[in-house]
Order: structure tokens, then sequence, then C-alpha cells
């Protein structure tokens, strides 16, 4: 502040002073100035503080942080159960879920993801194990290794993917993926959270696979195999807590359907599904 | 010296009595002074307040009850909020904390100037106060005013360790009033804060309960028509942002507190018609901004974050986090009236009552509608010319706002480059023939609350994957009160109405300038400076006895309060005069604002954002000031 602007100052506050007992028929008049004590001018009042007597002593990046007890590095675990539910199909009833879990940092986290259903005669299950890591403000990259148990032969691939929000607020996953015997395959799912209430909130999600190669022990034809489009609608009693019904159609296609048909499975089914959603 | 005697008090009550007591009753009729007659406090409870210039303070862990359900607090002296200290200017005062916690504790004199190792951060000013430790404070009040302390050690802040703080001028008070009351509101939760923490960084929408909706969707399109409505959630569909999103932590986690009383409980103080009365607000929440008014009354507000300004008389004022006013009122009825301080997002309130006699209360008012984030508080620069998408965009309240737009003033222009260039130090915010005026707001349809103008550089780490949001479009708007006040019908208070009386505490221009971007990540719940958290960032060093300016441009879509440990914050008017001077500055989204610093309290010094989970997150930088610190002509 200028020299001119500070005396200006003074002179208003001063002049303000001198002002009040003129206005002393003014009922406010007391708060225009103090009556005991002009306006000291802020830079006389001010008194810097003394140095430290004590100085802190040396001591690491870890130690300060720990005495601080600000560790913004630390790391978080999160298990949700997106879906876990019962379905009912024509031809046979099955567990079905898909569910993740994760631990880590805001920079580097380690991902289990699972999916996949039961019934009484058989298991199929994905399951894959990924590091995460934030490459970009919506965006994280993946990679890991994903492990298929079904009717068929087990299969192993390499897994690399990205996870995210894509504009509108759809949650996407795609994921390409490099097994044995020159396999490939890539996997897409996404879905949208569309709010009736603060608690009712209705979910439609899409995913497909694309695999490069026949793989007909596993029923898997190469080229898109199958879709799945599936709405559920659950009330959150809790956020984490969420019962919902829904439905799911699955289609499969080309050599996959051909290879569904002569395993006598459907080629296409509409599902009725009831679970739980839930996380912690 | 008045000494205060712990055993005592807590030897004539049962444990849980005790705690009751000071959950909800503690400070009901306390905590005021009838100054006229020169009594001392004439409170209800004594315990409710030490003075003097020997304290012990203990600091413990107690069952509580503040909801309904119990919960450990964490006390002192088994008072939760902690005592009142009352001090005087001129004093040394000696506090002996004793930590009586199994973890690690401290507690921090905030807006106290005082020796870096009297300012109790862990890890900064000392090691922290281990269990069983007693840390002695020592240091002479220098100043004058409504401060308050908190614990600066993890969460403790968040479980009931803050306690307000009252020092008498040396030469009496410039504002006389009759009585004289300490108003500290706070948020309780029954939620361990870890677990609230934790669950920001799993799910950072969790506690808002007030999202759109479809039933929302079809309301904006019988008011605004579809093209707009549909405009309308384009623009925020594709930024991946929720105009929603107001606090962090919201009432579904919170109960308010007054004096540590729940609005049932309603913290009452009494007054006699025709008197003057000091209201001492203070902002003790860790996550809570609150929007204070006492229906009936003027507030006339005389100091700011303990420093005496021209007073001003308003209807309501916005209290940040850690923020301090106090206001004197004069109820001029024989009658209740209901002090009203509901949260920003309008999901809870805290409420209190000033009665001539026990027994009456007040009409408690509804809360204000929530309002939305408008493209304004987003900082959005595109598009500005098609005003009819804006709207759209705007509840009622706010499109109203822009139609008021402000196209003459041009505040904070002159340093619109300061980033892009490094300017010449000092800076002439006087020059208004700066290049960058041509194409600063002017051309474009300016945002309202003053004009906006472009943000000409970001730093490295914004456009990395912890920074979601960067402000294009920022304007000063010291006058603008902030999301859900524009234009609500009251008078409402910015800091464009705050003068300090007496000037800056340094007439010198700032030497130099440090320009901090505050932003964020709000789906990974991760806060810093500038896209760096504290583990990120290097020290911000401050050369010993420079005058430096800090200028701060909001990125993110959320308030917040940043607090400078040790050292004035003395807010500049849009044309760089001295406008007020504050330790908290709250800070609008997508508002850029500068304070000059003058650097004269050696050592080291915690600079943070004031909500409590934002600063675990991240939003934290260490000041060193030392001789000779700063490099010449540094420019951050």
């Amino acid at each position: 502040m200028s020299a001119t602007l500070r005396a200006s100052l003074i002179l208003v506050c001063l002049g303000v002073a001198a002002a009040a007992p003129a206005q002393e028929e003014n009922p406010h008049a007391h708060y225009m100035m103090a009556p005991t004590q002009p306006a000291a001018p802020s830079e006389t009042h001010h008194v810097p503080p003394d140095p430290p007597q004590h100085a802190m002593r040396d001591m690491s990046e870890e130690e300060m942080t720990g005495l601080m007890e600000m560790d913004d590095t630390s790391a978080f675990f999160m298990l949700q159960a997106n879906s876990f539910e019962w379905r009912s199909a024509d031809e046979q009833d099955s567990l079905s879920w898909d569910a993740q879990a994760w631990y880590g940092t805001d920079d580097n986290k380690l991902w289990l993801k699972t999916e996949g259903d039961r019934t009484d005669s058989a298991t199929d299950a994905r399951t894959e194990l990924l590091w995460d890591r934030p490459i970009a403000r919506w965006w994280s990259a993946q990679a890991g290794v994903r492990h298929d148990i079904g009717e068929g032969p087990a299969r192993t691939w390499a897994a690399l993917g990205v996870q995210g929000l894509a504009p509108y607020y759809f949650e996407v996953e795609a994921t390409a993926y490099v097994g044995e015997e020159g396999r490939t395959a890539l996997r897409f799912s996404g879905e949208y959270a569309l709010l009736l209430t603060q608690r009712l909130i209705l979910q439609p999600q899409l995913e497909f696979n694309v695999f490069g190669k026949n793989d007909p022990r596993n029923l898997i034809g190469a080229g898109l195999s199958d879709t799945e489009l599936s709405l559920r609608l659950r009330y959150e009693v809790r956020r984490e807590l969420a019962p919902y019904i829904g439905v799911a159609w699955t289609q499969r296609y080309g050599r996959t359907a051909d290879l569904a048909r002569a395993a006598a499975h459907d080629v296409s089914e509409v599902q009725w599904l009831a679970g739980v959603r839930w996380w912690f | 010296m008045t000494k205060f005697d712990v055993s005592r008090g807590a030897a004539r009550l049962t444990r849980r009595a005790f705690t009751q007591a000071a959950a909800g009753g503690l400070f009901v009729l306390g905590a005021g002074r009838n100054v006229a007659s020169g009594a001392s406090a004439t409170t209800a409870d004594s315990r409710a307040e030490l003075s003097g210039t020997q304290f012990d303070l203990s600091i413990g862990a107690m069952p509580i009850n503040v909801t309904g359900a119990p919960r450990i607090g964490t006390v002192v002296n088994g008072q939760l909020p902690a005592p009142l200290l009352r001090w005087r200017e001129g004093d040394t005062v000696t506090l002996r904390v004793t930590n009586r916690l199994r973890s690690r504790s401290s507690i921090h004199w905030h807006g106290m100037i005082v020796p870096a190792d009297m300012d109790g951060v862990p890890g900064l000013s000392f090691e922290g106060i281990a269990p069983g430790a007693t840390y002695t404070y020592r240091f002479k009040v220098n100043q004058s005013g409504t401060y308050w302390y908190h614990s600066h050690s993890r969460f403790q802040e968040q479980t009931g360790l803050y306690g307000p703080i009252v020092i008498e001028p040396r030469d009496g008070p410039r504002f006389a009033a009759q009585r004289d009351y300490v108003v500290l509101l706070s948020d309780w939760t029954d939620i361990d804060p870890e677990r609230i923490f934790a669950t920001l960084k799993k799910q950072s929408d969790y506690f808002n309960f007030h999202k759109r909706t479809a039933g929302d969707f079809a309301d904006d399109v019988k008011r605004q028509g579809l093209s707009q409505t549909l405009a309308d959630r384009r623009m925020w569909g594709q930024m991946r942002m929720n105009p929603t999103d107001l606090a962090d932590v919201s009432g579904c986690a919170y109960t308010y507190l007054m004096n540590g009383a729940t609005p049932n409980k309603n913290w009452t103080a009494l007054f006699s018609r025709g008197e003057r009365v000091r209201l001492r607000f203070i902002n003790g929440s860790s996550m809570t901004i609150f929007d204070v008014r006492i229906p009936g009354l003027k507030l006339t507000v005389v100091a700011a974050d303990g420093q005496d300004v021209e007073p001003v008389t308003v209807d309501e004022f916005r209290i940040s986090a850690a923020e301090t006013y106090d206001v004197i009122v004069e109820p001029a009825d024989d009658r209740a009236y209901t002090i009203f301080a509901q949260s920003m997002d309008r999901t809870g309130y805290a409420r209190g009552t000033l009665t001539p006699r026990g027994g009456l209360q007040a009409e408690v008012p509804a809360m204000d509608p929530r309002a939305l984030l408008t493209m304004m508080d987003m900082g959005m620069a595109h598009d500005m010319q098609g005003m009819q998408g804006m709207e759209g965009m705007q509840d009622t309240q706010q499109t109203q706002e822009m139609a008021g737009m402000d196209h003459g003033s041009m505040p904070g222009m002159s340093d619109a480059t300061s980033q892009a260039t490094p300017a010449p130090a000092p800076m002439d915010h006087a020059n208004m023939n700066h290049p960058a005026m041509n194409h600063a707001a002017m051309g474009h349809a300016p945002a309202a609350r003053g004009s906006s103008q472009p943000v000409s550089s970001h730093r490295p780490a914004e456009y990395g994957p912890s920074v979601d949001s960067r402000a294009d479009q920022v304007r000063t708007g010291l006058d603008d009160p902030g999301v859900g006040l524009r234009d609500n019908g009251r008078r409402v208070l910015t800091y464009a109405d705050l003068h300090t009386i007496g000037g800056p505490i340094d007439a010198r221009e700032p030497g130099r300038e440090i320009e901090l971007h505050l932003t964020g990540h709000m789906e990974r719940f991760i806060w810093s400076f500038n896209g760096e958290k504290f583990s990120q960032a290097q020290p911000l060093r401050f050369s010993h006895g420079e005058r430096l300016r800090i200028t701060l441009v909001n990125d993110s879509m959320m308030t917040h309060p940043i607090h400078l440990h040790g050292m004035w914050s003395e807010l500049e008017a849009p044309d760089g005069s001295f406008q007020v001077r504050k330790h908290t500055v709250n800070v609008n989204p997508a508002q850029r604002i500068s304070y000059a610093v003058t650097a004269d309290a050696l050592g080291r010094w915690a600079y943070h954002c004031h909500l409590l989970y934002h600063m675990e997150a991240g939003m934290f930088r260490e000041v060193e000031v030392k001789h000779g610190g700063a490099p010449a002509g540094a420019h951050e």
C-alpha cells in the first residue's frame, strides 16, 4: 500500500472517530468507533512471534508424517459384490455373482475380480488379479492375469485394460486378453445408475465378449461370442446394502451359438433374477 | 489468576452425568458474562470457562452421548467442547497440556501468532504429545479477539477436541456490549472418522442424498423445456461432475451442535431488552460450512477472525470451517430469538435461542432450498455467448443472478497474465492497461458477481489423474456471498464488506507472488494444491521478513477454507488494496483471490484446507520461513 493510501486510511479512521460524538443521537453511533481507544494502525500493533526455542530435530519424512498422523499415501480396502443373485431360467436355476475387492493407495491398487455362475451341474467363473494405476482423470489402467474355469479345460490369460468413468457417468471396463496357444479375447462391460429416487436405482448393464480363436471344449467360437444386457432395480437400504430384482437377456452369436446348440444349451435366454448388492 | 481445579469438578459428578452435561447442556445459559456490571463470568456452570495465565488442560477420552447412541468423545478436562479459555492481551500464558489418550495428541491455537514450537502441529512444530506426557505451551498473547483451539492430530478434532479462546483487549473492547457469549458451531458424528474417511475414498458421494433423480429431470423439463434440460444434463454429464456436490459429509452423518448442544437441547443465552449482545461465532466444524442468521435481528459484524472490522450490518453470514465472526445484536423486543445456523448443503442446522427469560423459544425457520452449483462455480469458459444453454443449468435462483451481471467492474484483471509470464515483481495492480484485458471476459458474457477472467495456466500435475476439474474462467468476486446465498432476499455478508480497522500489519507492496491452485478429484477423493498432495510436494519457502502475495485459484467445485499458520493472511481487494486480515480464507469454487503475507515468523508452519478430510487427503503444505529462505525472485 502506498504511503498516501495509508495516510488517508488513518485520516479516515480518525475522521470517523472525530465524527462519532457528533452522532450521539444515532442509536448506532456506538458502533462507529471505540470510545476508549483510537484505531491503532495495525502495523505498530502487530508483534511478530519470537523464533522457536526448540527447533525440530532432523527426521525422515516417514517419521514426520507419522507424527502428523496425516498420511495421504495410506492404503484402503474395499470388497464389493456388485451382484450376488439367484437367476431363474427354463433350463436350470443358477447362483450368479460379480464381485471385486481392492487394496491399495491412490496410486497403486491390487484388484481381485470374480464373475461367474454356479448350477447344480457346473461352475463357470472368471477370476482376475490386476494391478490398477490411474492414468488419466477418469481412467485407470489395469494389468494382470485372468483365470477361467468351466466345463472345459481351465484357461489362463494375461490381461490389460482400462476401467473408469466415461462421459455421462457410464462406468466402463474394457480389457484385452492374451492366452496360451495364441488365444486372444476382448471383454467390455458398461453400466449406468439411473436414480429414480435417492435410494431406488435402476441399473442397466451391457457386457460382451469377443474371442480370437475357437475353443470348442469351452463352447467358445471366434468372433463376437455373447452379449448380456441386464436391468436391475435396487433399493439402497444403506449405501452398502441394496437388495434388487432384475432381468438379464443373454444372447450367443455365430460359432459360439452353434456350439451351444450342439451342447443343448440355449442360444438366447432371458433370466429373472433377485439378489443383493453389497460392499464394505 | 484463576486456576481451574479439574479434580474437584469431576469428583462431584458421576462420570456418566458429567459427560452428559458436557454433551449437551454444558453451555446452556453459560459462557456469557455480564460486561456492564463488571462482574466476572456469570456462567451457570463454571467448568465451561477457564481464565488467568496458568492452565492445566487434560486431553482424554470419555463416553459421550449426543444422539442417543453412546460414543467415545475426545475431551479436554472432561468437556466437549473443550473449555473456553479467557486470556488477556499482554499476558504470557502457560498451558500445561497432558495427554491421557492412548494415542498421540496436540493442541493448535488457531489464529494465534505464537512461536513455531508453540503452534502445536505434530511433525512441524513439535513431536506431538505422547500418551501420558505433558507439553507446556508458553507464549505472550499479543492480540485480542475471538479464536479457538483444536487438536492437530488425525481426527481428534472431529471427535470433540475443540474449544473457544476469548482474549480481552488490553485497552478494553472497541465495541461495547452488555452481554458477551461464545457461539461455537461444530459437527458431531456417531461414525468413526476413520470410517468416514475410508468411506469417502470408496464412494465419495456416499453422504449425498440430494443427487438429481429422474423426478428432478421431469420437473426441470416441465419448468425449462426438454431441450434446455437435456443441454444441462449433457453439460454435467460430459464433465462427469455433480452439481449437487456441496458437502462431502452431510447431515446424514452429522448432528450440528451449538456450544455442544444439539438443536433439540437448544443452547440458550439470556439478554435484557435493549441490551447489546456480543455473539462470538466460531466454526469448529471438521467439514461443515454454516449460514447463520437470527430471524428478527440485524447482525452487526464487528470482528472477523479475531480482528476488529468496521462494523457492517447484515441479515446473514456464511462462516466457513475455522473462521470466527463477532456479531453484535440488539434485541429490541421482549421475546425469544432463534440463532439459526444451517449447513451450506441444507442437510441440517445448529440452533440456539436468545431469550429474555428461561423457558422461551422462538420459531425455528425452515431450511432454505438447496442450491445447485452452476457453470460459474465450475469456472466454465466455453460457450459463454450461448446464454440460452446456460439458463438450463441454473436453478431459478441462479438464473436470476445471471441476469444481474456486472459488466462494469473488472476486479483482478490486471494480474490475469501473472502466471503465463512471470511478471516483474511487484506487480502493479493499479495498471489496467494490461494486454490481457483485451481478451478477458470483455468479449463474452461475463459471469455474475464481478467479471471473470481466463486462467492462463495450470500446473503440470493438474493435468494428471488426481485432478478432476480445472477452472478456465475465474473471478475474484469478493462480493459473492457464495452458492446458496445469492439473491436470497437477505443482506448477506461478503468479504467485500469486511474492512479491518487499522489497516494492514505491513504497508509494503508484496515483493513476489505465489500462485496456488486448489485442486482435487472428487471421485477418487484426492485433495491437493497445484495437483500435488502433501506427500508429493516440497515445502513453500518464505524468506524471513519478506512481504509476499499468495494468490489462490480454486479449480475445484468445492469451497475450501485455507488456513496459514503463524502469519496473517491479509486479503486484498480487487484493486490490490488492503481488505481484511484473516487467519482462514474461504475460497469459493472458481474464485481467484489474493492475500498478502508478511513472513515474520521463523520456523516451519502448516498451510492447509481446514476441511479436515481434505487436509488428511493431501490438501496440506509445509511453509518454511527462514533467513534468506526463498530463492531470489522465486516465482512459484
